[in-house]
């Protein structure tokens, strides 16, 4: 099997660029992206306009994702709502990745008690559902979208110190650490420079996948009405206000849960594909 | 083995004094308890009243002092009684479990029948617009967010066949029937998510078995693809599968909170959202360690079957 630097390098990108669907993942989350910060000179109108004569309109040439039950745009609220998924799965996921990746540098890295103690506290997230760890954290923190980035961090930053641990257990008993120990290098050097690099892939693959769980995530807390609170344009806050007129006016319900599967769907593209081109074994 | 399960055991007990403590400490820290639910926010009532409420439920003790009490009783298998209803935790959520249990198994089994026969037609047709396909979907499979997957069948089959979810659970055992026809569609949606993580395991493991030498002989031997594919193959190539199939056991139990509350069915799920909004602190204790236990257990259980079933590993 090919392995080491030399075959990471310069094909890396070629092979992420040869894998059609990555491509397709990234130009979708692209253009989710820019969606997210240009959303107040794309959106037709303002999502948050209430005009109540225009109530419940179904998908019509003006309003093409139809009207809400006080006459917002959905369309509208469908493009602000990917700022709102956006904002909140990145810095939860960013949250979850600093802390998550540092406690595992530092439980691979001094090994012993600290080990110990991080792993068991970790074991004591693994113990329990995601999903469900993560509305219950929420419902105990209280609704809103500041609780709603804290529990999603919490959930899945125990996944990234677990990548992290496992190649720092292995690179910290290789002969240029020691070397690097030898001349005196400082333990946070030796970390950041030496060991961090090694981490990197499987924690940017990782990212990835978790930015695409967060989205779900957020969704999922937002319907249960335990993340971001109405009127902000949320996807599964509107699929939330939608559930009432599901049989009068299905749009509501049908656009925001179209939004999430893509915007989930792009995530996963990406990160599927980084995993194929990091990790030659799962191809 | 037996150290290992016995290694295992103990620090499931460390993990679930840990979860205890963290349960206790989370339900005190939202504002509120249920005093102040009791109460409402409206009515005029005396400080005499409150205290002696709050004294009722214990709340007027330091935290550690009502830890203490709680814990000393659940060692001995009393979770307490639930103080918005006074029935015991435990019966509480022992009326809820089939709910919870039925739904997670039709969602298995779903996820077993479709995800198994799609993998292996994928990694047999490794590369070709089959496989693509069937790699596509499954990722799709993955990003439909469950509770909108399970909003769109009732929107489809209500149109369509003036169907609506039932009020009121029934038991398979009191009425088979009228029991499936309300639990076969949610357990359906909880499945379609596994199935996709199901079919991705089962095409990469028999890719990677396919690759064996011993294949080669087989195939060298002469033997028709057939049972090199199924008597070969496929035996080896389901030990990992039966490991992630077991492993989504335990998340199932997390999808079927939403499940639950999109088609309105009293299991495990819905009775911890409830017990935490009326901050009934037994309950959501009680519920949670009881999740916790059943999640441990089945990944326990499944390591130790994933042992059993590859003669290979032995456990340290």
């Amino acid at each position: 099997m090919l392995k080491g630097p030399t075959y990471r390098s310069a094909p890396f990108l070629s092979r992420i660029a040869r894998n059609r669907l990555v491509v397709v993942g990234l130009v979708m989350a692209v253009f989710l992206v820019l969606l997210a910060v240009f959303a107040d000179v794309i959106s037709p109108r303002d999502p948050l306009a209430v005009n109540v004569a225009a109530a419940l309109h179904p998908p019509n040439l003006k309003e093409l994702f139809g009207t809400d039950r006080f006459g917002r745009d959905l369309l509208s609220r469908v493009i602000h709502g990917s700022r709102v998924s956006l904002s909140v799965s990145f810095s939860s996921v960013a949250v979850a990745l600093v802390a998550g990746t540092f406690l595992g540098l530092i439980s691979g890295y001094f090994g012993g008690a600290w080990d110990i103690a991080i792993s068991r506290v970790m074991d004591i997230f693994f113990s329990f559902p995601v999903l469900l760890l993560a509305i219950a954290i929420a419902a105990m923190l209280g609704p809103g979208i500041e609780n709603a980035v804290m529990a999603i961090a919490i959930v899945y930053a125990p996944f990234f110190s677990r990548v992290a641990r496992g190649p720092v257990l292995a690179e910290r008993e290789k002969e240029y650490i020691q070397a690097a120990r030898v001349i005196g290098a400082s333990h946070e050097r030796i970390l950041l420079r030496h060991i961090f690099p090694n981490v990197l892939s499987p924690i940017i693959v990782q990212a990835s996948v978790t930015i695409a769980y967060a989205i779900l995530t957020e969704a999922s807390l937002s319907y249960l009405g335990l993340g971001t609170q109405p009127p902000t344009p949320s996807w599964g806050t509107t699929l939330n206000e939608g559930r009432t007129y599901l049989q009068l006016a299905p749009w509501i319900s049908i656009f925001p849960g179209i939004a999430i599967m893509l915007a989930v769907l792009a995530f996963n593209l990406v990160g599927d594909g980084l995993r194929d081109a990091l990790d030659p074994r799962m191809r | 083995m037996q150290r290992y399960i016995a290694n295992r055991l103990l620090t499931m007990i460390v993990s679930l004094l840990g979860v205890t403590i963290i349960v206790f400490l989370l339900i005190r820290l939202i504002p509120g308890t249920i005093v102040e639910q009791m109460m409402g926010t409206e009515a005029l009532t005396s400080y005499e009243t409150v205290e002696s409420l709050r004294r009722y439920f214990g709340l007027d003790q330091p935290v550690y002092v009502q830890y203490y009490q709680w814990i000393t009783r659940v060692l001995v298998g009393d979770l307490g009684h639930s103080w918005r209803t006074a029935i015991p935790v435990l019966q509480f959520i022992l009326s809820r479990l089939p709910v919870t249990v039925e739904l997670a198994a039709i969602a298995i089994i779903v996820a077993l029948l479709i995800g198994v026969p799609a993998g292996i037609v994928s990694a047999i047709k490794h590369n070709s617009p089959v496989d693509s396909l069937a790699r596509i979907i499954a990722l799709t499979g993955l990003s439909i967010p469950l509770f909108w997957q399970g909003t769109m069948f009732i929107l489809v089959l209500s149109l369509a066949f003036r169907w609506a979810p039932a009020m009121e659970w029934v038991s398979p055992l009191k009425d088979l029937g009228a029991n499936l026809s309300m639990m076969l569609l949610p357990g359906f949606c909880l499945g379609t998510a596994s199935a996709a993580v199901i079919m991705r395991m089962t095409r990469s493991c028999m890719l990677e078995v396919l690759r064996q030498e011993y294949i080669r002989t087989a195939r060298a031997k002469g033997l028709a693809e057939r049972v090199v594919l199924i008597a070969h193959a496929l035996k080896n190539a389901m030990i990992p599968v039966v490991t992630v199939a077991g492993l989504q056991m335990g998340y199932l139990l997390g999808g079927t909170v939403v499940v639950e509350e999109v088609f309105s069915l009293p299991g495990i799920g819905r009775l911890l959202l409830w017990a935490i909004y009326q901050r009934d602190y037994p309950s959501v204790q009680g519920t949670v360690l009881f999740v916790a236990v059943m999640f441990m257990a089945v990944n326990l259980f499944v390591d130790v079957l994933y042992a059993f079933l590859d003669p290979r590993i032995r456990y340290a």
